[in-house]
């Protein structure tokens, strides 16, 4: 405990980098699997071939990923790219097969009935498949978020500073508070990236609260 | 002959979804019941084989209590038949009728013969036998259940709404077949459905239920329709419109029946020997 | 490109294939912790996964289990084991994490493989009468299968990743020649070994695909090729419940 008091500068600045280096990989993942997760949807050819892609690109582990990353692109070895990128790789692997199952949860009545009124293409997707797949691209986010905010802790391997700086330095030198801090804040970290992910659903999306309502009574079936 | 007596059952969650119902089914022939949903009408089906147990009442088959019967056994010796036909996926339309003599622990060799008579039985072309069943039609998916059904030659043959899934034509050939059997191999058959008209025409006893598995009236088709109890069975059966309030008119020296719909029914003839 | 020439000229080293260290040593370790984990992990969680799955009890735990898993950094539960149990003890304290990133997937895996099984072939298994025993072991286990194995291909590779980085506390894997590489600024080592690990965790992943797809019962295959749209699939498994298969935290 006075470990952590004595550090609480430290501890928060490591907080709010980790935070602040979480973001771009879980907003870039998503932006990138919506066309990505679209065409494997749409197309039934592409669909084997772009999901088993981002399966492989997903079975990567993330410090092999890390270390073979630099020299393929071209960018620093320690560089916070790297990480931003790797991670995003991962996003998108997560993402893009959420975006292609949360279209494919759409009712395909639904979908005909805005064809049948003069939706557009373009039109109904965005205006009925893509917020009618939003619970389910909400839960595929949430898991990207949750897996970020981990692995972004094994960055430190590499030299990028997160909370996993917490781990290393706690076992290199023999301070337990400083890794069990290290972990209790990566799962603070990640439940407030799942919290906010959640209040944004029930802001964007007022129709799924409604759903628990009892049904009114069919007719005889 | 099936018998229920004074059988309630309430579910875990404090629904009453029978209260005090008794009911005779007699043997070698067809009973139907009916209702909507929420009449329990599945519930009373289940009791039979006891999928579900009674909360309080007796039900006995032939005079012994079926709370006496291990449950896994009494199952094997009924057959049972219901919607979407139940089929295990993973095994050929061949295996999938056998299953029950196979658990009796007949040979396989014997239980497939069993099997393909059975298909013949049902109307089903020996030539699927090896077929699972995503790859045969929904018509053809229900004749292997009931195939399933009749595999161990039950004298109880138990149908929930086994033809709700399919469509007009495939239901009315069924049906057809249904009768067929019924008269053929002489089971007792106690048939769930909310459609009337599938009651009418498959049930030697039909039941209607009310809410909580109340009966509302029982007898023949006849019976009921000449004779409805309530307002309720009434409007069930839709005796007083439709194409069941049929009239006489005359046109050009002849009598023709008008439905309550203005459509025309048919021509009055004599009644030739029934 | 020439850092790849020269991790392949690392690789193609025979002085690294033979000896204490060497890569077939390395990778020896790498699959003795993964197959350690993974096996009592999967003692642990299969029949647990099995009876939650035919009982529908304890459904909570599966959906509670697998979340709070993918929220914690197995990376610091890596070192925070090791420093508890002490470093001589380093060893079974990581296989024990390991072991332990493995029962949430696999746990996942056999309970969705039961839950996605159309209610109605249980009831229909039930009414005809088999035994729970026989319902389990002629309806539920096989067609169950294919879920299942997909809940242990994610567990593995989960195991695989994570064992990449117990180098970093001193054991041994194929992690440990990145780690070394790291601190020696050895680039051809570092990639070298990288490559090697992505490739092994793409054979596992191959491995464990065909076993999926084998595990499908042929009935079911068959139903999928004409029309897959008929076959009815039970209810779908929704976005929030642990059927779906989705892997889990990763390493």
């Amino acid at each position: 405990m006075t470990w952590v008091l004595n550090n609480l500068g430290l501890i928060l600045e490591l907080t709010l980098e980790h935070i602040r280096l979480s973001i771009l990989p879980i907003v870039l993942g998503f932006l990138i699997a919506i066309p990505l997760g679209w065409v494997a949807y749409r197309y039934r050819l592409t669909r084997g071939l772009i999901l088993t892609l981002v399966g492989l690109l997903y079975t990567i582990p993330s410090l092999a990923l890390f270390v073979i990353l630099p020299p393929l692109l071209g960018i620093g070895f320690l560089s916070e790219a790297n990480v931003i990128i790797a991670l995003t790789i991962y996003a998108v692997a997560i993402m893009a097969r959420s975006v292609a199952d949360a279209l494919a949860s759409v009712d395909p009545d639904v979908r005909q009935a805005a064809t049948a009124v003069g939706y557009s293409s373009w039109g109904r997707f965005w205006g009925v498949d893509f917020p009618l797949a939003g619970p389910v691209l909400l839960a595929g986010l949430r898991v990207v978020a949750v897996s970020t905010v981990s692995l972004l802790t094994v960055g430190i391997v590499v030299g990028v500073q997160s909370l996993g700086y917490l781990f290393t330095n706690g076992y290199e030198r023999g301070i337990l508070a400083s890794v069990l801090t290290g972990v209790v804040m990566t799962v603070l970290v990640a439940l407030l990236f799942d919290r906010v992910l959640v209040l944004l659903g029930r802001l964007l999306m007022p129709w799924t609260r409604t759903r628990t309502a009892p049904l009114a009574k069919g007719a005889a079936a | 002959m099936i018998e229920f007596r004074s059988i309630s059952k309430r579910f875990d969650d404090g629904t009453l979804a029978v209260d005090d119902f008794s009911l005779v089914i007699p043997s070698r022939r067809i009973t139907v019941l009916v209702g909507s949903s929420g009449s329990g009408k599945t519930t009373l089906l289940r009791m039979i084989n006891r999928m579900v147990d009674a909360t309080t009442g007796a039900l006995e088959i032939d005079g012994e209590n079926v709370s006496t019967i291990e449950p896994v056994q009494l199952r094997r010796r009924i057959g049972y038949v219901m919607q979407n036909s139940g089929l295990l996926p993973h095994r050929r339309v061949i295996d999938n009728i056998a299953t029950v003599p196979r658990l009796n622990g007949v040979p396989k060799k014997q239980a497939h013969e069993r099997a393909l008579e059975l298909m013949d039985t049902v109307g089903l072309d020996r030539e699927l036998a090896e077929r699972y069943p995503a790859q045969l039609s929904g018509g053809q998916q229900q004749r292997v259940g009931v195939a399933r059904g009749l595999a161990v030659d039950p004298n109880i043959l138990l149908m929930d709404e086994p033809f709700g899934a399919v469509d007009p034509i495939v239901r009315a050939d069924l049906q057809q077949e249904l009768l067929r059997l019924q008269r053929e191999l002489d089971k007792t058959v106690v048939f769930v459905t909310h459609d009337i008209d599938e009651a009418f025409l498959l049930g030697h006893q039909v039941v209607i239920l009310e809410k909580g598995g109340r009966i509302a009236q029982k007898g023949t088709p006849a019976e009921i329709l000449a004779n409805p109890a309530s307002d309720f069975v009434a409007s069930f059966v839709g005796a007083d419109r439709g194409k069941r309030a049929l009239s006489i008119q005359t046109i050009d020296g002849a009598q023709v029946l008008v439905d309550g719909d203005g459509n025309l029914a048919g021509r009055l003839v004599e009644a030739g020997p029934a | 490109m020439n850092l790849f020439l020269d991790a392949f000229a690392w690789l193609a080293d025979p002085a690294n294939w033979v000896g204490s260290g060497s890569i077939p040593q390395r990778l020896a370790e790498h699959l003795r912790y993964t197959g350690l984990a993974v096996l009592v992990a999967s003692l642990i969680a299969v029949p647990l996964g099995w009876w939650i799955g035919h009982t529908g009890r304890g459904r909570e735990l599966v959906v509670g289990l697998t979340g709070a898993a993918r929220a914690l950094p197995s990376f610091g539960l890596l070192f925070l084991f090791v420093m508890v149990a002490g470093v001589l003890q380093r060893e079974p304290a990581s296989v024990v994490v390991l072991m332990l990133l493995a029962v949430p997937p696999i746990l996942a895996g056999a309970y969705a493989g039961f839950e996605v099984i159309d209610r109605r072939i249980i009831d229909a298994a039930r009414a005809m009468g088999m035994t729970e025993w026989q319902i389990l072991w002629k309806v539920e286990v096989p067609l169950g299968l294919p879920l299942l194995f997909g809940g242990l291909r994610s567990g593995v590779l989960q195991v695989v990743a994570t064992a990449v980085l117990i180098s970093y506390i001193g054991l041994g894997g194929l992690g440990y020649d990145i780690v070394q590489g790291i601190e020696l600024r050895r680039f051809d080592q570092m990639l070298g070994s990288a490559i090697l690990i992505i490739a092994l965790a793409l054979l596992l992943d191959a491995a464990f695909a065909l076993l999926e797809r084998w595990a499908v019962p042929r009935g079911v295959r068959a139903g999928r090729l004409p029309e897959p749209r008929t076959a009815p699939t039970g209810r779908r498994a929704t976005a929030e419940s642990p059927a779906t298969t989705e892997r889990e935290e990763k390493n």
